[in-house]
């Protein structure tokens, strides 16, 4: 992957060397992956979307991606080189990218960043993200009805407000079709890693988990539950519909390109501005993959009518009465959780057991 | 805390399967690095192999054919090394590094088709009886044949290196190769056939993880798991059996961190998560504080007018 990288970066170069020639006023928009394009899951999206980007402007934009780039040092190291290349927007596309991504903006103030996932914001800093714990609502919904034996396996990636939000609002929303209902919760502290997601998934099964949720990017927890069997999964990020109809029941899609077209032609309008999106399934950001025949149709008709409530605003996943993991009363009945107490999300809710990692 | 709901010959049953990638690896690169070559291009070989099996299987319908076709793609990209290395008297650290590197964007390259798509499944052997004994049976005889070639072959390599005039002379070539050339031993083809071994090794154990421990094919689905195969042969100092106890280690306790934590025990995540690393070099420095030490030709390049 290190040669994609050089050969990515040999190729920038190039690009940039030639490019000066001809056309000044291009505008480059350069993308950070933190996994390979072809993972099929988190990454894979994005590149969706700047395939997106090149498809909508053709010649007046180019893009560049770099992928497998490490959380880390690594990333600055890459986004720097990036700006000095000449790229006038840079989408970085992991949580961990967030304080490489401020610190590379500081030098380059010229240069506009896009952050997704993060909260750290500054004059030429963006931040991005989807709701995608309103796609884990429709989720909890569908596991709590599927499970028989009443053990929801979950795969986190890490400890991160994003994913936390993910598993309290799947556990809430199966919780509340099915009292019974457990959540086993394994770290995988990797975002893609498939051997080590297999075994997880492998080891949730073995523990009598019959629906498996993932919140890691590849698709090896779909392939170890099909072996298994009598198992459901969801896709995340991406459809992942080679799995369909079973073991793969539903799925949560990022759809990044309507976001990265509007960001990349305001920066080419000269409009941009450092803004904080967060958008869900109103607003078109997150999808929710085709529900399957593996449901039953009253199961897939509740899913379907709480999609439907939460994207034309009339319901939030975390609506009061809820209280915390240690009891403690969080949001009043009728109640919804603010934005920021979403955001920086560090807490289980009532019922799930086991601690976060610190 | 529920310790109950972990099953203990599931679990030993699945930290094989997790170890035996590892293994294979292991094994190959001990061969290798006996004969005195440090090849760090395993990672490279295995994810070729892990492609090209994948590949292999999918197009024929048969995953036995696939590991035929890992070995031989993983023993193909060696002969690339030996090529620099014995012949072009090439640095062999720099050289194994680029050919993990090539290794890694070739398979990428190859595999762009490949994502997605469902291998065909490698039954697991069964026994009459044997097989359906309570316990036993699923640890023991309940597994892919791959996992019992690893285990044989382990033993072929122990038997090979301490008793046969085979074994004898490959560790001659490693331990002082101008010695062994003076003795009319043709160090460059024994080496040769190491690395082509290594390669081979290397290969099978890239396309038991995409054929039978995920399976599918994802771009760098190894994962580093080369790199673990390169310091377990030093950890193991170059004894098979001691690259066998590390490999079932480093798998069981991979197994056993991640059962534990689903069964919700109150260890710290992030020290369940590094304990694999930890006990596995623990134990194996333990063990290896008797006087084994590297082959003393390791990593030089041999040429016979020096």
């Amino acid at each position: 992957m290190k040669l994609t990288n050089l050969l990515t970066s040999a190729a920038v170069a190039l690009g940039l060397a030639a490019g000066a020639a001809w056309a000044q006023d291009k505008t480059k928009v350069g993308f950070v992956y933190v996994g390979p394009v072809g993972d099929g899951g988190w990454t894979y999206e994005h590149d969706q979307g700047r395939k997106a980007v090149e498809a909508e402007f053709g010649d007046q934009v180019e893009t560049v991606y770099v992928e497998n780039v490490a959380e880390g040092p690594d990333a600055e190291r890459v986004m720097t080189q990036m700006a000095l290349e000449g790229a006038d927007l840079i989408f970085t596309t992991s949580f961990g990218y967030m304080d490489p991504t401020i610190n590379v903006a500081k030098k380059f103030p010229n240069v506009k960043f896009e952050h997704a996932t993060g909260y750290k914001r500054a004059d030429n800093v963006s931040t991005y993200s989807a709701r995608f714990y309103e796609g884990r609502a429709v989720q909890g919904t569908i596991a709590g009805h599927m499970t028989e034996s009443n053990i929801v396996g979950y795969i986190g990636s890490y400890p991160i407000p994003e994913v936390i939000r993910g598993i309290n609002s799947a556990y809430i929303h199966a919780k509340k079709v099915n009292p019974d209902v457990q959540f086993k919760i394994v770290w995988a502290f990797t975002w893609f890693d498939p051997a080590k997601e297999a075994d997880a998934a492998k080891v949730l099964i073995e523990q009598g988990a019959d629906v498996i949720l993932q919140h890691t990017d590849s698709t090896a927890p779909q392939a170890a539950a099909q072996n298994a069997g009598n198992v459901i999964t969801f896709g995340q990020a991406s459809d992942m519909a080679e799995y369909a109809p079973k073991p793969r029941v539903s799925s949560i899609i990022d759809n990044w390109a309507p976001y990265y077209i509007a960001r990349t032609k305001a920066v080419i309008d000269g409009t941009w501005e450092s803004v904080d999106t967060w958008d869900g399934i109103g607003a078109g950001m997150v999808g929710i993959g085709e529900i399957s025949d593996a449901v039953p149709a009253e199961v897939k008709e509740a899913a379907l009518a709480l999609k439907e409530s939460i994207a034309n605003g009339t319901y939030h996943p975390f609506t009061g009465p809820l209280n915390k993991q240690d009891g403690s009363a969080w949001l009043a009945e009728g109640e919804v959780a603010d934005d920021g107490t979403l955001a920086g999300m560090n807490f289980y809710v009532e019922g799930i057991e086991g601690d976060i990692p610190q | 805390m529920d310790l109950s709901a972990i099953n203990p010959v599931l679990l030993i049953a699945s930290l094989m399967v997790a170890a035996t990638p590892l293994l294979l690896a292991a094994i190959g690169e001990l061969v290798v690095e006996k004969s005195g070559v440090l090849n760090l291009g395993v990672e490279g070989m295995m994810i070729v192999g892990a492609i090209a099996g994948f590949a292999t299987a999918v197009e024929s319908g048969s995953p036995l054919l696939g590991f035929v076709a890992a070995a031989f793609a993983g023993a193909a990209l060696s002969v690339l090394f030996a090529i620099l290395t014995q012949f072009a008297q090439a640095n062999q650290v720099a050289s194994g590094l680029s050919l993990t590197l090539f290794g890694l964007g070739l398979s990428a390259l190859m595999g762009q088709s490949y994502v997605g798509i469902k291998p065909p499944r490698m039954g697991d052997i069964h026994i009459p009886v044997l097989s359906d004994l309570p316990v036993i049976g699923p640890i023991l005889f309940g597994h892919d044949i791959i996992l019992y070639f690893g285990i044989a072959l382990t033993a072929a390599v122990w038997w090979m290196l301490k008793y046969s005039r085979m074994g004898l002379v490959l560790r001659a070539v490693g331990e002082n190769h101008d010695a062994a050339h003076a003795l009319g031993y043709k160090v460059l083809r024994i080496r040769l056939m190491a690395i082509l071994f290594g390669g081979a090794c290397a290969g099978l154990g890239g396309a038991y993880i995409s054929l039978i421990r995920v399976p599918q094919w994802t771009e760098g689905m190894t994962a580093g798991i080369g790199w673990i195969a390169l310091a377990l042969v030093v950890f193991a100092s170059w004894k098979p059996w001691r690259a066998l106890l590390g490999a079932y280690l480093f798998g069981g306790v991979t197994v056993v961190q991640l059962n534990l934590q689903a069964a919700g025990v109150a260890i710290p995540v992030e020290y369940l998560a590094m304990s694999p690393y930890l006990i596995t070099i623990l134990v194996l420095v333990i063990l290896s504080a008797d006087k084994s030490s590297a082959p003393a030709s390791l990593g030089r390049n041999f040429h016979a007018s020096r």
